[in-house]
């Protein structure tokens, strides 16, 4: 995916990568052998196996339900902090041995964490499977580590946080965005998060952590390349079946309580360029036929009508200058939305203000743009133009076994089934010009909406803050 | 959706890597590569992929950025990104502009761009093979190199964001420890030109149109194609490409200096406050025909390559908990890129980081690798060798790589062959021939004095 240099308005992008096997005008639906398969292991583990025999290798992925959302104040952070310890050792393997040991598979690997969910996955040759199946099932079950090793891995993690939060003005302003945005749903914090919390983390809440959430019921493999799903089946039954069943535990729904009326906040930071963020909150879709979820389907194109393209809406209105008597509004401008997420989810609309250009200019001219949909509706050469773009997508994602596996996870993570692919791109189809222009007009008020303005301040250079003490690490 | 990983991937190109991806298992069959010189004087590169219904076409020119005049830095970037800002009107067909052209591309599904790098200017097309769109894209994408428009307006325009970017990259300790670092490796030498507000002012539209015409030869291009075509469908798309470069003729381009050793060990310290201190310590490195370009790449996998498993990773990262990103890197192009370890750590502990990185490096250097890590490294690199053959996009870097550097059309068939033939005397010679730990150069911005 490509990187955004904010992590809250990159799910547009991946819209495209979204979505099953529907072809190119209705081309056919791909034949059986190459559909996902999904099973339930009998400790309630649940399997997908999507074949692919393009090549002679395999993705391989653990996903489990549970991310940043799940943790509570005082241990922000921790859910990260588990996906780096699940690499420090099991009882039989020393920390480090679990990447050795990949890497003598010829296999490739990494894990990430997200408000979501946590995912484990590598690439290996086809005929590693196995291997790499016993590694993953071992850790998964198994993770254990002495405190010592952790002592040094939170540092690994704060360096993790300076090298991506606190160096960028800009990373830091969306991080306080986002807890203005939320109050009580828990998307408020950020997903490595706060330094403090990583300053007083422990290695037993790390443990904690694990304990609660790493049940089989809890977690699905995902596997996608070149495989057969039944031979899968019986090897997951075999390797993963077998850990212990344990209960998930309940989870609060911490719902976000209905935003009345503006929020604003100024972060003044060492920068040249302004930027200014508008937040509303809008509905996710959920996979349903609900009004929501119909909304949901319409903000996606809105989104795409608006930034969907090279010279769509909001480029050549604020950074061409073709809106205001010729007068360049922003050196860049964007929108994006999230359609699907365990938690609330937003619609986003960023531009880095010209030279001259006041951020409020700017933000005024992003909502202009949402204003004029709602006013005169799209085109259908727009409309069309969005919708063809996502089924050329759509083919051109089956490139990557990596990315068809990655999707499978993600839908499954939200509950969804395997088909949700080529449902969400059917419903995406059938979205009107109408509809758009009916969500323009209904979400975009003061009332659902946060700003955040990043005021440059130069003198902050030399106000930065000296690095932060901590606590002292025994030193080689 | 906000995620964190455990391990940073960096987007950087990093030559090297490229050009070791690709190749199958000894036993597997060869990759057949069709290869074919077009009556314009391209040279063609074809792999028949038929199983997914898109054409990817990478062109390739000697055009990157080392043909840029020093007062001028920034041209092939520039050039590039406006060569597709809009095409004039020609044999009857109209004119159009940046959002026709984006709206055009956008209609058809498919994919046009064009890029710069040190050593190669390129454009790449992504289509569907459906006859029509295909079609479609072919002839929109052949427009667009015969006769682009060289918008005076958008230049000014786009020159405009790009020197404020510049100017807020100022704020990043990252931007002056990079600039840094390329000056003092580079010298006078291309590679090591950046753009700045000067030069970019310096350039204009028609230095663009006269850079394109005189780089994008017919002569010199050569072109990759991989997707669901055949022989006969590529000697097509590719004589409509040549047909619209053909007016540019084939001027003979200069030498390229080559890059010069250092003489001396140098450490510069910029004072930053930040967050983390920004280190890369480094020197030019080998170009890509080295004859030790394996022992180079075996090595650098154990040094510093090698995900969570190098030597540096290892020693800096975990053992000590000092930063969260710690590599290293050979950038071999047509002249000796550099090589280039990089990691942040917090101010003041940078000193530290720095005694860490460098003893692991001369260490490296002196005694080479264990047998025990060559062995994990050909077991990494020989056992996960189809991973780097299996997509589309991925061969089609390979294929170029493969054409761009004169390398046999067998040279994925021999890959796993040449990185099992590495052994430990041969990275040990190799290291100690091309690196000098006590004449590199050590950039340091924001760290604690």
């Amino acid at each position: 995916m490509k990187r955004s240099f904010h992590s809250l308005w990159g799910r547009a992008l991946v819209l495209l990568a979204l979505a099953g096997s529907l072809g190119w005008a209705g081309a056919a639906t791909p034949p059986a052998e190459s559909k996902a398969q999904r099973y339930t292991l009998t400790n309630g583990m649940t399997l997908i196996v999507k074949p692919d025999r393009r090549a002679p290798t395999v993705a391989h992925m653990l996903w489990v339900r549970v991310g940043a959302m799940d943790e509570v104040d005082g241990t922000s952070g921790v859910a990260h902090a588990l996906e780096h310890m699940m690499f420090k050792g099991t009882p039989d393997m020393k920390p480090g041995e679990f990447s050795r040991q990949v890497a003598a598979l010829g296999g490739r690997e990494n894990a990430f964490t997200s408000r979501d969910a946590t995912a484990y996955h590598q690439q290996v040759p086809a005929s590693r499977l196995e291997a790499m199946m016993q590694l993953e099932a071992d850790r998964f079950a198994r993770n254990q580590w002495a405190d010592d090793e952790f002592v040094r891995e939170i540092e690994v993690i704060k360096e993790e946080r300076r090298q991506r939060t606190e160096e960028s003005p800009r990373a830091r302003m969306f991080e306080a965005l986002n807890a203005m945005v939320f109050q009580a749903s828990p998307y408020r914090r950020p997903v490595v998060g706060w330094m403090s919390d990583l300053d007083a983390m422990t290695p037993q809440d790390v443990r904690d952590f694990y304990q609660r959430w790493y049940t089989p019921s809890n977690a699905a493999v995902v596997i996608a390349g070149d495989v057969d799903a039944l031979q899968v089946h019986a090897m997951a039954e075999r390797i993963y079946g077998r850990i212990p069943a344990r209960a998930v535990p309940p989870r609060k729904p911490r719902e976000e309580p209905a935003q009345a009326g503006p929020r604003r906040l100024d972060y003044r930071a060492a920068a040249d360029q302004a930027l200014v963020a508008l937040s509303f909150k809008v509905p996710r879709w959920s996979g349903g036929e609900d009004a929501a979820s119909q909304d949901a389907l319409a903000l996606t194109v809105l989104s795409a009508v608006l930034d969907g393209y090279s010279g769509a809406r909001l480029e050549r209105s604020l950074v061409q200058g073709t809106g205001r008597g010729g007068k360049r509004i922003a050196d860049s401008a964007s929108a994006s939305y999230g359609l699907m997420g365990r938690g609330p989810q937003l619609f986003m609309l960023v531009a880095v203000p010209a030279q001259g250009v006041s951020a409020d200019t700017a933000a005024a001219a992003l909502r202009t743009e949402v204003t004029r949909i709602a006013r005169e509706g799209i085109s259908e050469a727009e409309l069309q133009r969005v919708k063809t773009q996502w089924m050329a997508g759509e083919i051109y994602k089956l490139d990557s076994v990596f990315n068809q596996a990655q999707e499978l996870g993600s839908y499954w993570v939200q509950g969804m089934d395997l088909d949700t692919g080529e449902r969400l791109m059917s419903r995406l189809r059938q979205v009107s010009a109408e509809q758009v222009q009916a969500v323009a007009k209904r979400y975009f008020s003061d009332e659902q909406l946060s700003t955040a303005v990043l005021v440059p301040d130069p003198s902050r250079r030399e106000a930065a803050p000296p690095a932060t003490p901590r606590p002292a690490l025994s030193r080689h | 959706m906000p995620t964190f990983t455990r391990f940073l991937t960096r987007t950087r190109w990093l030559p090297l890597l490229l050009a070791g991806l690709g190749a199958l298992t000894g036993a597997r069959a060869a990759i057949p590569i069709e290869h074919w010189t077009h009556a314009s004087g391209a040279r063609v590169y074809l792999v028949a992929s038929p199983s997914i219904p898109m054409l990817d076409v990478q062109l390739n020119f000697d055009g990157g950025s080392r043909r840029n005049p020093a007062r001028q830095a920034g041209l092939a970037g520039a050039t590039a990104g406006m060569l597709l800002a809009g095409v004039q009107a020609r044999d009857g067909q109209p004119a159009l502009d940046e959002n026709q052209l984006g709206e055009a591309w956008a209609d058809l599904g498919a994919q046009f761009s064009a890029q710069a790098s040190s050593d190669r200017f390129s454009l790449s097309l992504r289509s569907l093979t459906e006859p029509d769109l295909l079609a479609r894209a072919v002839a929109l994408a052949a427009r667009q190199l015969a006769a682009p428009a060289w918008p005076e307006k958008v230049w000014q325009r786009d020159r405009e964001r790009s020197i404020a970017a510049l100017k807020e990259a100022e704020n990043r300790p990252g931007t002056h420890a990079g600039r840094a670092f390329s000056r003092a490796v580079y010298g006078d030498h291309p590679y090591g030109f950046e753009p700045d507000a000067k030069t970019l002012g310096a350039i204009g539209v028609a230095d663009m149109r006269a850079f394109y015409r005189r780089h994008v030869a017919t002569c010199r291009a050569q072109v990759t194609l991989v997707g669901a075509i055949d022989r006969a469908g590529a000697e097509r798309i590719v004589g409509q490409f040549m047909t619209a470069v053909q007016p540019h003729g084939c001027v003979a381009l200069p030498p390229v200096p080559e890059v010069q050793a250092l003489t001396r060990e140098q450490t510069l310290r910029l004072p930053f406050a930040a967050a983390q201190a920004q280190v890369l310590i480094g020197q030019p490195g080998v170009p890509r025909n080295d004859p030790d370009f394996f022992p180079l790449f075996v090595g650098n996998y154990i040094l510093g390559g090698g995900g969570f498993v190098s030597r540096l990773t290892t020693e800096v990262r975990e053992k000590r908990g000092l930063s969260y990103s710690v590599y290293s890197y050979f950038a071999p192009g047509l002249h000796a890129g550099a090589f280039q370890l990089g990691l942040t750590t917090r101010p003041d502990q940078a000193d530290q980081a720095i005694g860490v990185a460098r003893d692991v490096v001369r260490q490296f250097v002196e005694q080479g690798p264990t047998e025990a890590e060559l062995q994990a490294a050909k077991d990494y690199l020989i056992n996960g060798f189809a991973l780097r053959i299996d997509s589309n996009r991925k061969l089609l870097d390979n294929v170029s790589n493969i054409a761009w550097n004169g390398l046999p059309l067998d040279y994925l068939d021999t890959w796993t062959d040449q990185v099992q033939r590495v052994s430990v005397a041969d990275i040990r010679r190799a290291f100690a021939r091309v690196l000098q730990p006590d004449r590199m150069v050590t950039v340091v911005v924001g760290g604690a004095r």
